[in-house]
């Protein structure tokens, strides 16, 4: 087995205490298969810091009660945390108001939820809709469904082979039929970070309105919804170190005004006749029935540590191991990455040369590292690139550069073991 | 490490890299498509069958060592058998891939090299995926196989 010297350019020289970091984070100390674990499948979902476990243990033990009714001490103290999360996650966007946050249960049922009140009033048959060619699915089906549903038409940004978004074939898509802009900021497959800045300015121009896919951004980078100007911001709480079931929609005031509730049910209304339901004031209006109040609670603790921690830094460290870790998987002979972007995420996507990916997975899986291998919920992304599926390595605030060595090493040892 | 070499027997390897009988077959009767959503595989299985009897076999596609040897392994074995045979050799190599049983792998001749799968959970499904598509064609299900 061939080892590697670890170059000059191995990350270490950031104030950042990884190994400090790694204890916060329980599930990451443990064997599997005999190996010491090495988590690289981040993109999919992050791991949970104790602070985030121990909030979710103190609410079912302590303040466990249903929000917005009760007049007993439990009830408030539940509607008090729920209310104080969603004004936690107003800061950490920097949204105007907590009554542009609205609790889903993660960013794929904020998109739907979108794409079922933004799209039953707003689209109508022959209008368009623009997303792009690295849309997650849940970015792409949504539309499609209300593009079926109304007659409209889905128009899709291209890529160039780096996996950079083609900006003047958008600016060209961008016309009077347009009615949303839907574009993720961070590709979940290829690790692109997109000119989301410039997107946003290009569709306001024109008066299109602009949905943001933050989902792979929100763990990497602070996001702050009012320099970006978006009219709808998504992220998913198990992605950002938080709990699985809880997600965030933001929708700029005006707009969740005006857009019709997603779901009917429990604590969306005022009042309810059998003639006529008044409808709840926002963010209710959104929020039928009982949340995830303890997941709402979860992901508020989860930014709470993420911002002890600051995301600018949280961003340079994955920006030192990604450099590292793509110059380690370069020098494994017969590895191709997948996504070259100029503005990238800590997202490791390849193939290697003859040998099927998933032969790969199975093969570091023994070797204690966790990745993905497949299409990552990104058929269209696989197709554009000519490859039935790739290995991703996704980077968290975590991981190590010797991590990213037993990466390399493992990789070696897949194409030792299959041949290629 | 020896557990993976149970899995990627050089068997196996042979086959995933020189697979057999990866053709379309032009005469073919009985065509069915597999496919496996999680991982990408993809198979396309062609057959002959004449007086309920697999004249011949083949397949394209694309898939890892486990899909792409199981198929070529699959239509290699069936070649030659009676339909009910074929059948029966499913049960069988079915059998061995997803029981915990002693029994299992009793009655498949050389595919029992892939008994080492049962070992990895995940995998099962890319080695019963071709087996599946071949029970597929043999009953003319129009539908696309998947072993999600």
């Amino acid at each position: 087995m061939s080892t590697i010297t670890r170059s000059s350019r191995a990350p270490g020289a950031t104030a950042w205490d990884v190994e400090r970091i790694r204890q916060d984070f329980p599930a990451l100390h443990q064997e599997v298969h005999g190996k010491p674990l090495v988590y690289l499948d981040n993109a999919a979902t992050t791991q949970k810091p104790r602070a985030v476990i121990d909030a979710l243990s103190a609410y079912y033990t302590r303040d466990n009660a249903n929000i917005h009714r009760g007049v007993h001490v439990l009830s408030e103290r539940a509607t008090d945390a729920y209310e104080s999360a969603r004004r936690r996650i107003q800061r950490h966007l920097n949204a105007a108001s907590p009554r542009e946050i609205v609790f889903v249960r993660q960013a794929t049922e904020a998109i739907n939820l979108v794409a079922a009140s933004f799209g039953r009033t707003v689209v109508g048959a022959g209008d368009e809709i623009v997303i792009s060619a690295i849309e997650h699915h849940a970015n792409i089906v949504p539309w499609q469904m209300l593009c079926e549903e109304k007659g409209a038409r889905l128009k899709v940004v291209p890529v160039d082979d780096r996996g950079d978004l083609i900006v003047d074939e958008y600016a060209r898509l961008l016309g009077p039929r347009t009615r949303l802009v839907a574009i993720t900021q961070v590709s979940n497959a290829l690790g692109t970070i997109t000119p989301i800045e410039e997107i946003i300015r290009l569709a306001h121009r024109e008066n299109i309105p602009v949905l943001v896919d933050g989902a792979q951004a929100a763990p990497h980078q602070a996001v702050d919804v009012r320099a970006l100007d978006c009219d709808f911001f998504v992220f998913s709480g198990h992605k950002t170190y938080g709990p699985t079931g809880i997600g965030v929609l933001y929708g700029k005031e005006t707009w969740l005004e005006r857009i019709p509730p997603y779901q009917g049910g429990g604590d969306m209304i005022k009042m309810v006749t059998f003639e006529k339901t008044i409808y709840n004031d926002l963010p209710y209006k959104f929020e039928a029935g009982t949340p995830h109040i303890a997941g709402a609670i979860g992901l508020a603790t989860a930014l709470d540590y993420l911002d002890g921690l600051g995301l600018d830094r949280v961003a340079d460290w994955e920006h030192e191991l990604l450099e590292y870790g793509t110059e380690l998987l370069q020098a494994v002979p017969g590895v191709r990455l997948i996504g070259t972007a100029r503005r990238k995420a800590a997202v490791l996507s390849f193939v290697l040369d003859g040998i099927h990916p998933h032969d790969v997975g199975t093969i570091l899986d023994h070797e204690g590292v966790a990745v993905r291998a497949g299409h990552h919920c990104a058929m269209p992304v696989m197709d554009r690139f000519g490859v039935p599926a790739t290995v991703r390595a996704s980077l968290g605030l975590y991981n190590t550069p010797a991590e990213l060595e037993t990466l390399a090493m493992a990789v070696r040892t897949a194409r030792e073991i299959i041949g290629g | 490490m020896t557990e993976l070499r149970e899995l990627y027997q050089q068997v196996i390897l042979d086959h995933n890299r020189k697979p057999r009988n990866f053709r379309v077959l032009e005469d073919a009767n009985r065509t069915a498509d597999g496919y496996n959503p999680l991982c990408g595989d993809q198979i396309k299985l062609y057959l002959t069958v004449e007086d309920g009897v697999i004249k011949d076999a083949a397949f394209q596609g694309k898939g890892c060592a486990i899909s792409k040897a199981s198929a070529s392994m699959m239509t290699a074995g069936v070649i030659g058998k009676r339909v009910d045979e074929a059948q029966a050799l499913f049960q069988r190599v079915h059998a061995m891939l997803t029981s915990d049983g002693d029994t299992a792998g009793a009655g498949v001749g050389k595919l029992a090299v892939f008994a080492g799968v049962r070992e990895f959970p995940s995998r099962i499904k890319c080695a019963v995926l071709p087996w599946h598509t071949l029970r597929a064609a043999l009953s003319g299900a129009a539908e696309p196989v998947s072993t999600e």
